[in-house]
């Protein structure tokens, strides 16, 4: 299946001159929710508002189902579904108007039925005629979901959605959002939240200083991130890891006094109490243990880190 | 043409219209019968007629116009500016319409607005004095034409404007001078040569002149010329328009 949305060679300077993305290429797959992670500034939102034609590309091009975003604008835009990042609201207006408004800007026909069962799975059913400033921040989050929803988007983008959520609401995000992508909807979120992306993601971008870092299955990640290193610290040096421990592939640091081994957490025997065991019975003497895991989040960070 | 969208637009600013209905029509109202208590009553009663006239009457198609120009202009402005200042201008620019619907969507809605107060205030004006219009039908039209090329003109200033004071600016410098200066409460013949030839260079001038005589079927300049510079006015917004659509000026970023 071709990707439904794919960018490549992207460049955007924006007129103060400043390169905000720096030859991005990507690729998103139909049905999956892929989660943009990258620190302030990054890029994030250049990214979407190019694809969604808020922001002129200075370079590059980018496809929609198939569509050019600039030729094709109508039918690629037609796709697409947006929550920006900040909440804009005219406030004196009431929920379901904007949310029609919203629908018919989009070129479709009006459905009331449609918008309130929207906002009924939003749980702002009881909020429909209630004015934009008499609801909470919370609230008015959802109100932007709605809009964004308002006219059968297939692809969903969610500019920071949990932003100032609490984790209350932050999990029923989550659930709407994994009852869009069962609906075969296409989502494409950024977040700081790294949890938020282990929770719902399929795939992780990372991005920084305009450049994506790397594109990689979330499972693929999870594994990485679910190996763990165990030093051991000896008492006296060796000159090199004795025969008997040969099948814990141990690594052996240069003064002689430390071994490492690396496990999986989530294997059914991690090793640990054998190799401990060997290791007695070998005659080496211990002087202390350290475990250290590679989360994402140090992933990520390590990313971001050189790249800066 | 994505029709939708059009409609959309023009029935969400409209609704911005009667949800505050009376203070949109209040005020104009308010301020055509003070202009009727002065120029009308206080300094009417010493100048009797202007060409033919009774000076009461003869400014009616000049507050008008006054009234329908500033209305457009502001209503406009502020229409498409409102969205840029509190950002729902995304949702604009991400949907799938072109730069001739957002026009037709906002300039439409105001140009009906001010055409609907532009009405209002000529039903006031029969409260205090005996309108009669020879020519209805080119009134309607200067009236509609007035109403666009000001919408029009306004939509531009609010797509320039990057704050509240440069919304205000143009009406408040270049707009409201000229119609004043344009004959809304005399007649340019009253005036000495010399500002008489200076009057000529007024565009808002010929709007007056020539919707004053499809009431009283007399102008200061002939009635073709007038629709040439409307016309002219007119296509000068939707060349600035279509120049802004064209490079994105000021609105994608
Ligand atoms: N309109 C603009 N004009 C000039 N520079 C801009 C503009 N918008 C964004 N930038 C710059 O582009 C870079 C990327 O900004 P962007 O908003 O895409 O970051 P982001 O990844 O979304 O960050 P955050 O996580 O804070 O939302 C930043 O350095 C920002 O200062
Ligand atoms: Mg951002």
């Amino acid at each position: 299946m071709p990707p439904i949305v794919k960018v490549s060679g992207l460049r955007k300077q924006y007129d103060s001159g400043f390169e905000a993305l720096k030859g991005v290429d990507l690729e998103i797959e139909e049905g999956e929710i892929i989660a943009l992670l990258g620190p302030n500034g990054a890029g994030k939102t250049t990214l979407i508002s190019a694809i969604c034609g808020i922001a002129v590309p200075t370079s590059g091009t980018i496809t929609v189902g198939g569509h050019d975003a600039i030729r094709d604008y109508r039918a690629a835009r037609e796709l697409i579904g947006l929550v920006p990042q900040e909440i804009n609201l005219e406030p004196f207006e009431r929920v379901q108007n904007t949310v029609r408004f919203s629908r018919g800007v989009f070129g479709k026909s009006p459905n009331e039925a449609y918008i309130q069962d929207i906002l009924a799975q939003l749980s702002l059913g009881d909020k429909a005629r209630a004015r934009v400033r008499e609801l909470s921040g919370g609230m008015k989050r959802r109100v932007l979901i709605a809009k964004a929803l308002s006219h059968e988007p297939r692809i969903l983008f969610l500019d920071e959605p949990t932003a100032g959520v609490d984790v209350e609401l932050r999990k029923d995000m989550w659930e709407v959002v994994r009852k869009l992508k069962e609906n075969g909807v296409t989502i494409i979120l950024t977040t700081h939240y790294i949890e938020e992306a282990e929770a719902i993601a399929d795939r992780i971008a990372v991005i920084n200083n305009g450049e994506i870092l790397l594109v990689q299955d979330k499972d693929e990640l999870m594994r990485q991130m679910g190996r763990k290193q165990l030093r051991i610290d000896l008492a006296e040096s060796i000159g090199q890891v004795p025969e008997s421990l040969a099948e814990f592939a141990l690594t052996l640091s240069d003064d002689g006094r430390s071994l490492t081994y690396e496990y999986d957490t989530r294997a059914d025997r991690t090793g640990i109490t054998t190799l401990l065991a060997k290791m007695q019975d070998t005659g080496l003497k211990l002087a202390d243990l350290q475990t250290k895991q590679s989360s994402l989040e140090e992933i990520f960070v390590g990313l971001v880190k050189e790249t800066a | 043409m994505n029709l939708q969208a059009i409609r959309a637009i023009f029935v969400f600013e409209m609704s911005r219209f009667f949800r505050s209905l009376i203070q949109s029509l209040i005020s104009p109202v308010i301020s055509t019968s003070l202009y009727f208590v002065v120029f009308g009553a206080a300094i009417g009663s010493r100048i009797d007629q202007v060409e033919g006239v009774s000076y009461g009457a003869f400014i009616v198609p000049g507050l008008v116009m006054l009234t329908v120009m500033t209305q457009a202009t502001s209503n406009a402005s502020f229409g498409i500016y409102f969205p840029k200042f509190i950002g729902t201008v995304y949702e604009i620019l991400s949907a799938p319409i072109n730069f001739i619907e957002i026009t037709i969507g906002y300039v439409g809605a105001a140009a009906v607005k001010s055409l609907f107060i532009g009405l209002m205030i000529l039903a006031t004006s029969t409260l205090f004095v005996d309108v009669s219009i020879a020519h209805p039908l080119a009134m309607i039209a200067f009236l509609l034409l007035t109403c666009l090329s000001f919408a029009l003109l306004g939509f531009i200033i609010g797509i320039w404007a990057g704050n509240f004071e440069q919304l205000q600016l143009i009406p408040l410098l270049v707009i409201t001078p000229l119609v004043f200066l344009g004959g809304s409460f005399y007649s340019t013949s009253m005036l000495p040569p010399f500002w008489q030839k200076v009057s000529l260079l007024n565009p808002v001038h010929y709007l007056i002149s020539g919707f004053r005589w499809s009431f009283f079927g007399q102008a200061d300049v002939p009635v073709g010329v007038s629709l040439v510079a409307i016309a002219g006015f007119t296509s000068l917004c939707l060349l600035t328009i279509w120049w802004i659509f064209r490079t994105g000026w000021r609105l994608r970023q």
